[in-house]
């Protein structure tokens, strides 16, 4: 019966495939969506100039990757994981549970967060994060009381911004975006309201009431964004009034589209973020399992290239994209080229 | 006398006439109108939204086809060839050869001094450097002497292609109107033109810095890949449990179970299964990550009910006279099934698993756990190794195309539906045309 062939033939070369999985080749990177194209820029520049195959380089934001690369030690685990924060404590002790102890740093430069607008929407032209805390913070301080934000329109509070409704597009928890933008901005904007004060008043212990600080909005005027930039964009698309958060690299990349917002003055450029007048930015980073360097053919090298100073360096492709490069970067590469012996 | 006779039938016919509507017949014709108008409206919603899908999609992304091309002479002697490829960073030798052939062509066009040589190079694609280095590699005699035909920049492709203005160009600090006058000029010279971009098919994807260079071609073979699996597992599994349920099987409370089993499956979202795969094929069969070997069997979960249900109608479907007659004639079972159940039901069983297949080339969900969404830049071998390769697939590549930033991947994941449309549309032809060449009726 040839179909009984056809059934048994094809369930063997499954089961042959399945035992005979051959010794991986490519290096295979996961994590931050931030951090993506940087590591594609780099994988692909690494597959033109080295005769290793260029690594295969997947997002999935900076949780999920590391929970992948905390996943153990094998050929079928990623070699690299992209973070746009640094490891937790908790994912460092997941990582040594499942046998991954030996995991190295590297800290590849620094994004700069923007808050940019439609080109033809209202001027937002300048913020400080007090203003972003008083539109979008949950608990406001209005005329020295705590209320629920009941703010609608950015004139409410400050009578230099435009008289526009309020939305906000900011990232959801799962980015490492999120958190940068909670510390620096909501958390700045918190204290410098004096809501943080009124609330340790009130009676909260400081670590309550810096939750309380960081919690926004939830009547629909800030709207978490679970996806990428890219969705942040098209929302801004069907809301003219609206004020989203972006990196760097993403706002110079539709610049036709899109007018970013000064933060306590400064314009948001590589250089003001790289001397930290513009103050909101965050490190990134990229961790590599040292179990498998040496095992995975390229690991190393690719890893070395990447933090060269012809690719991360100020001139190198990754700062034209966007990438605020890192004055230490000298530090980095010699813990690289140290990993792994 | 005619004339009498027509003036014999009574002026108002009577109550039980054809001809006269009462009013209850009134009220039927009107109800029936009704329904075909509802009928009508509703074939026009949907035919509404399918225009204005497939024409949003069509027109901005039939341009992914056509691409802005810089041709220039270059030159490269042994020993240049033997410097680049001593070097670290390769390609940036290559860039200053092309540089020579970029300023001679400039010199010649007399358009060398409208903007400084570095904008002139920010015309050309970052590709462009490893295109050469492809073509140096493969060299055989030196000096290679040639005429090349380099991609330009995506800013520049979308210029002619009207995405970009001056206006645009004006902010945008990637490109800036002179830049852009200086492509006009090439362009009135013929260095550059736009052409059919043959590379969308068989190019790999792109970084994000290169729209340009982006394509298919390790989607499609990914894409065939998990179909190549998909088929040759699913039809045998799909084929023999139907015929097993349904020409074998006793009717009892376990089939029953079975089957409902059955059904419900076919109602899983799909990314079950792709958390499924991701937990039996890699974590516990230790299967590599981004592999179409992955997809395939994930997809041959998710495309087996489709296949199951689709073939016991089909099996349902011919005449119990036709089994009678074989068993009646002394045929065995397993001869009746084979020799003329199976052959009769060959088109139904075909269609359902044409149509199973085309629901799973359009599948991205279980591909995102298996780790299939993402940048792979190298052919997978051919197979069976190749199916253990890093290979992305077609609607993988309209999703990670659609997240890029920069605005020129619209075009490209649009030309990337537009294909992945065609292949659903020759699938579901093909399924139809098998059916009518084929089926029987009794």
């Amino acid at each position: 019966m040839s179909l009984t062939k056809l059934t048994v033939s094809a369930l063997a070369i499954a089961a042959v495939s399945a035992t005979t999985a051959s010794a991986r080749d490519q290096v295979q990177v996961a994590g931050s969506s931030t951090v993506l194209p940087y590591a594609s820029i780099v994988a692909e520049a690494f597959g033109e100039n080295f005769d290793f195959p260029t690594p295969v380089v997947e997002s999935g934001g900076s949780s999920a990757g590391l929970r992948r690369f905390c996943e153990g030690v094998g050929e079928n685990t990623i070699d690299i994981a992209n973070a746009s924060r640094a490891i937790r404590e908790k994912e460092v002790a997941a990582c040594a549970e499942n046998g991954v102890t030996d995991i190295v740093e590297v800290r590849i430069g620094y994004d700069g967060i923007v808050f940019a607008s439609r080109i033809e929407g209202p001027a937002y032209n300048a913020f400080s994060p007090s203003d972003l805390f008083n539109a979008l913070g949950a608990k406001v301080l209005v005329d020295g009381q705590l209320v629920d934000n009941p703010h609608t329109k950015w004139s409410d509070f400050n009578a230099d911004l435009p008289d526009a409704d309020i939305i906000g597009f900011i990232p959801g928890t799962n980015h490492g975006t999120r958190e940068v933008f909670e510390e620096k901005v909501i958390a700045a904007g918190c204290e410098a309201t004096g809501a943080f004060q009124a609330m340790m008043d009130a009676g909260m212990s400081e670590d309550d009431a810096e939750d309380a600080c960081l919690a926004t909005r939830s009547d629909g005027l800030s709207v978490d964004i679970a996806g990428d930039y890219t969705e942040t964009l098209a929302q801004l698309s069907a809301n003219p009034n609206g004020i989203g958060v972006f990196g760097l690299a993403f706002y110079e990349n539709n610049q036709d589209t899109l007018k970013v917002a000064t933060m306590d003055g400064v314009m948001p450029s590589t250089a003001s973020i790289s001397t930290g007048e513009y103050p909101v930015s965050r490190p990134l980073y990229f961790y590599i399992k040292e179990a498998h360097i040496g095992v995975i053919p390229g690991l190393k090298e690719f890893a070395s290239f990447f933090v060269a100073d012809e690719l991360a360096g100020p001139d190198g492709p990754l700062a034209e994209y966007g990438l605020v490069s890192d004055p230490a970067l000298a530090e980095t590469q010699a813990t690289v080229a140290g990993a792994g012996s | 006398m005619s004339d009498a006779t027509a003036n014999s039938t009574p002026a108002t016919p009577s109550a039980s006439s054809l001809f006269k509507q009462d009013d209850r017949v009134k009220r039927r014709n009107a109800a029936e109108k009704r329904f075909k108008a509802y009928g009508l409206t509703a074939i026009g919603v949907g035919v509404t939204m399918l225009i204005i899908l497939v024409s949003s999609v069509l027109s901005q992304g039939l341009s992914s086809f056509r691409q802005t091309f810089v041709t220039l002479p270059i030159t490269v002697t042994q020993a240049e060839f033997e410097a680049a490829e001593a070097s670290m960073l390769k390609t940036g030798k290559y860039k200053k050869l092309i540089q020579r052939g970029l300023e001679q062509r400039l010199a010649t066009a007399e358009l060398g001094d409208v903007v400084s040589i570095k904008d002139a190079m920010g015309l050309l694609s970052g590709q462009a450097p490893a295109d050469l280095r492809m073509a140096a590699l493969a060299n055989q005699t030196w000096p290679l002497r040639q005429e090349f035909r380099f991609l330009a920049n995506g800013r520049v492709d979308g210029y002619f292609k009207g995405r970009v203005t001056m206006e645009i160009a004006e902010r945008d600090s990637r490109i800036s109107p002179e830049q852009l006058e200086l492509s006009q000029q090439l362009a009135d010279a013929g260095i550059m033109e736009t052409r059919f971009n043959r590379g969308f098919l068989t190019r790999t994807d792109g970084s994000p810095t290169r729209p340009e260079a982006a394509g298919l071609g390790v989607a499609f073979l990914g894409s065939l890949y998990m179909m190549m699996v998909v088929l040759a597992l699913a039809l045998p599994i799909g084929v023999a449990t139907s015929i097993y349920l349904e020409e074998l099987a006793p009717k009892n409370r376990w089939t029953d179970l079975i089957e409902v089993n059955i059904s419900n499956l076919a109602a899983v979202p799909s990314i079950v299964f792709g958390i499924l795969g991701l937990a039996i094929f890699i974590n516990f069969a230790g299967l590599p990550q981004s592999a179409p070997l992955v997809g395939g069997l994930v997809l041959t979960l998710m495309t087996l009910p489709t296949i199951i249900i689709a073939t016991r109608a089909s099996l349902k479907s011919v005449p119990p006279s036709i089994r009678d007659a074989a068993l009646g004639l002394g045929a065995s079972k397993m001869q009746t099934v084979f020799h003329h159940v199976l052959p009769l039901a060959a088109p139904g069983i075909l269609t359902g698993t044409i149509i199973g297949l085309a629901q799973a080339l359009g599948e991205t969900a279980p591909l995102l756990l298996i780790g299939m969404v993402a940048l792979v830049q190298n052919y997978p071998s051919a197979p069976p190794a190749g199916l253990e390769d890093p290979a992305t697939a077609l609607p993988v590549q309209v999703y990670i195309w659609t997240t890029r930033s920069d605005p020129a991947f619209v075009e490209r994941a649009s030309g990337a539906i537009i294909v992945l449309l065609a292949f659903l549309l020759i699938m579901n032809i093909a399924a139809i045309l098998l059916r009518r060449r084929f089926e029987r009726r009794w």
